[in-house]
């Protein structure tokens, strides 16, 4: 113990004594611990702020989408979710509320004019279900009401990007805007969302599902999506089994066939967001450790360059009584004290540079040092310490006596 | 020579092999020193009082023969039972006196004591004694670069003797202080010896070796005379003239 504490005061007496070599030497440390936590830092972060992002879509919410593997629809195979489906849910599904169905005009994004200004937006045909399933009320004027579906309303309510993007009046409410040649009365104004992965949630317009159907070519049945949330977390695996079964017999699916519709819930989503978002941070995280590799090798080459310059001091030291292991701790206690400040000075640095870059980007809740990160950066400095240690420690923990004193 | 033998070397050689030639630095050497003796080892380079020195302070082991510490059988031991026997029974004085350059004499004499296991407080308290016992009491805090030849060469007796050890064994202890320091240097060892410590004294110059009781010239790897020697103050005289 003793010998511990006083191999710690002279490993750092060590180190101020060479206060710049001792600097470059960590430097190695320092840039790998940095890079690693910089980059841990703000993939966490980005996890982050993307993980509470899709917790605002409700934990009980569920999608349902047609989907057809790649090489089915390469063989001209069609998946459709129907109006009938949404039909057959409604009558046959209990312990669900917000359902609602969406049919976009238009395949991804569709012309949206004002006056003689004119965007691409998302236009999307729902019902007023769809305000409860997302959990998005308009922070202005009203929502779709059944009224407006059943009667086939030209109404839309639209987001604020729109209200920007078209130079809308701050109150937009009932000015007209212009989409598929029809004349739309702008009654709601959407709260805002932000953005999911790059995506902005607040370009679209909403429109009554009916009238969008009777936008659509009335001779091709409409392939739509349905939401709905379920009301009771519990029941999510019966709702979903309840619908896959509907949906199969309506879509005359045997046994053995696959879906050809997807049911998809947040949880989903963020599950596989999560895990890619891990493997990249692992990948990475990897790819910057090796320059602690090189931290470490640096460290090594110093100090087995202070073993031979300290081998007149080894001698009086054995000479004094140490031992080979109170030699052998000394030397490695000082390249692992070198390692651990730079580790230190490195995740300072690190999650300063994280701090930076979080706050050059807009709409980033900020770089985040998980403890699992900390732990390692230091565990590895530490490792990276003994590791290349150990071998000039060795070294002078070996050395004679005798040649030592004589040494010049 | 009465009292009890804290040394005894018997038949004790030394060789060192270098490539084909195998040089014997001790040939057959037999030993006893006592208590309280204060006794040099006296030759010219090469004589093999260096090596002697060696085997006495454990930092090397004898090729062959026995050598016995305070009736302990030496030889035969491992590196580490070595180093617990320099760090409790010897105490080392150099000639270029080997302090650590970072540490400040306290922690220069605290040095050995941390191999014992000594905890600091109790270290700092002997350190600072051996330091005030050698006159440097007003020094503690100073770096060797900040101190003269003789005062270092104080800070390493007291650090030597710090431990309390068996045989406090000095190799040229006045090969690189001038003469007015060496003869302080050799009256601290009298007023050592008078003490009651156990001194050996390794130089080639006659005038240091006639300062001590006893005079154990070498010469090839042999001890050629032992000799008993006044000691008294007319060597102390002849130091002067140096």
């Amino acid at each position: 113990m003793h010998t511990l504490m006083e191999s710690l005061r002279s490993a750092f007496q060590a180190i101020r004594a060479h206060a710049l070599r001792s600097f470059l030497t960590m430097l190695g440390i320092v840039i790998g611990v940095m890079a690693v936590i910089a980059v841990v830092s703000l993939i966490q972060g980005f996890s982050n702020s993307v993980t509470s992002e899709f917790k605002g879509l409700g934990a009980n919410s569920l999608t349902i989408q047609s989907y057809l593997p790649r090489k089915d629809r390469l063989a001209g195979k069609v998946a459709k979710v129907t109006p009938d489906d949404l039909l057959a849910i409604q009558r046959g599904v209990s312990g669900i509320s917000g359902l609602s169905p969406i049919l976009p005009v238009g395949r991804f994004y569709g012309t949206v004019k004002y006056r003689n200004r004119s965007t691409h937006s998302r236009i999307l045909g729902t019902t007023p279900g769809f305000a409860l399933s997302n959990g998005q009320y308009p922070d202005r004027g009203r929502f779709i009401t059944p009224d407006d579906d059943l009667h086939h309303h030209h109404v839309a309510v639209i987001g604020v990007t729109l209200v920007k993007k078209l130079h809308l009046p701050a109150d937009p409410l009932g000015h007209y805007i212009q989409m598929s040649g029809q004349w739309f009365r702008v009654v709601g104004v959407l709260h805002p969302l932000g953005q999911i992965l790059g995506f902005d949630q607040d370009n679209r317009v909403l429109i009554p599902y009916g009238t969008a159907l009777s936008l659509q070519d009335a001779a091709v049945v409409p392939d739509i999506a349905i939401q709905l949330n379920v009301n009771h977390t519990k029941q999510m695996d019966a709702v979903v089994a309840r619908i896959t079964e509907i949906l199969r017999r309506n879509h005359h699916l045997k046994p053995g066939q696959n879906n050809d519709f997807k049911i998809q819930t947040p949880a989903q989503l963020l599950g596989t967001f999560t895990k890619v978002l891990n493997s990249i941070t692992l990948i990475l995280g990897g790819i910057v450790a090796i320059s602690l590799l090189v931290g470490g090798i640096g460290i090594m080459n110093i100090m087995l360059v202070s073993v031979t310059e300290r081998t007149r001091e080894i001698g009086i030291m054995k000479s004094l009584g140490a031992r080979h292991r109170d030699i052998l701790i000394q030397f490695l206690i000082e390249a692992v004290t070198l390692a651990l400040i730079g580790g230190t000075i490195g995740l300072f640095l690190g999650y300063g540079t994280g701090l930076l870059v979080a706050h050059a980007v807009p709409e980033f809740r900020g770089a985040h040092v998980p403890l699992w990160a900390v732990v390692l950066a230091f565990g590895f400095s530490g490792g990276v310490g003994i590791l290349f240690g150990i071998v000039p420690a060795a070294k002078a923990a070996a050395l004679d006596p005798i040649e030592a004193l004589r040494y010049e | 020579m009465t009292g009890e033998a804290v040394l005894e070397l018997r038949q004790v050689t030394k060789q060192y092999v270098m490539g084909d030639v195998t040089l014997n630095a001790l040939k057959n050497v037999n030993l006893v020193l006592y208590r309280n003796e204060y006794a040099a080892f006296i030759g010219p380079s090469g004589s093999g009082k260096t090596t002697l020195m060696n085997i006495v302070g454990c930092l090397d082991k004898p090729t062959s023969g026995e050598y016995i510490l305070n009736g302990t059988p030496v030889a035969e031991q491992d590196d580490n039972a070595l180093a617990r026997i320099r760090n409790r029974e010897i105490g080392f004085v150099f000639q270029n006196f080997n302090l650590l350059g970072r540490a400040n004499a306290l922690h220069n004499v605290m040095q050995p004591l941390i191999y014992r296991g000594i905890p600091l407080g109790e270290r700092k308290r002997m350190a600072t004694e051996a330091l005030q016992n050698v006159g440097l009491g007003d020094r503690l805090h100073h770096l060797p670069n900040q101190l003269s030849g003789g005062q270092r060469q104080r800070v390493a007796i007291a650090r030597a003797l710090v431990g309390k050890p068996s045989i406090l064994l000095a190799d040229e202890p006045t090969g690189n202080l001038d003469s007015s320091t060496s003869r302080d240097v050799m009256t601290m060892f009298d007023t050592l010896h008078r003490a009651g410590h156990t001194i050996i004294i390794v130089t080639h110059d006659q005038n240091i070796a006639n300062h001590c009781r006893r005079v154990i010239r070498m010469m090839d790897g042999q001890i050629l005379s032992d000799t008993a020697t006044a000691g008294k103050e007319e060597n102390l005289e002849v130091l002067r003239r140096v």
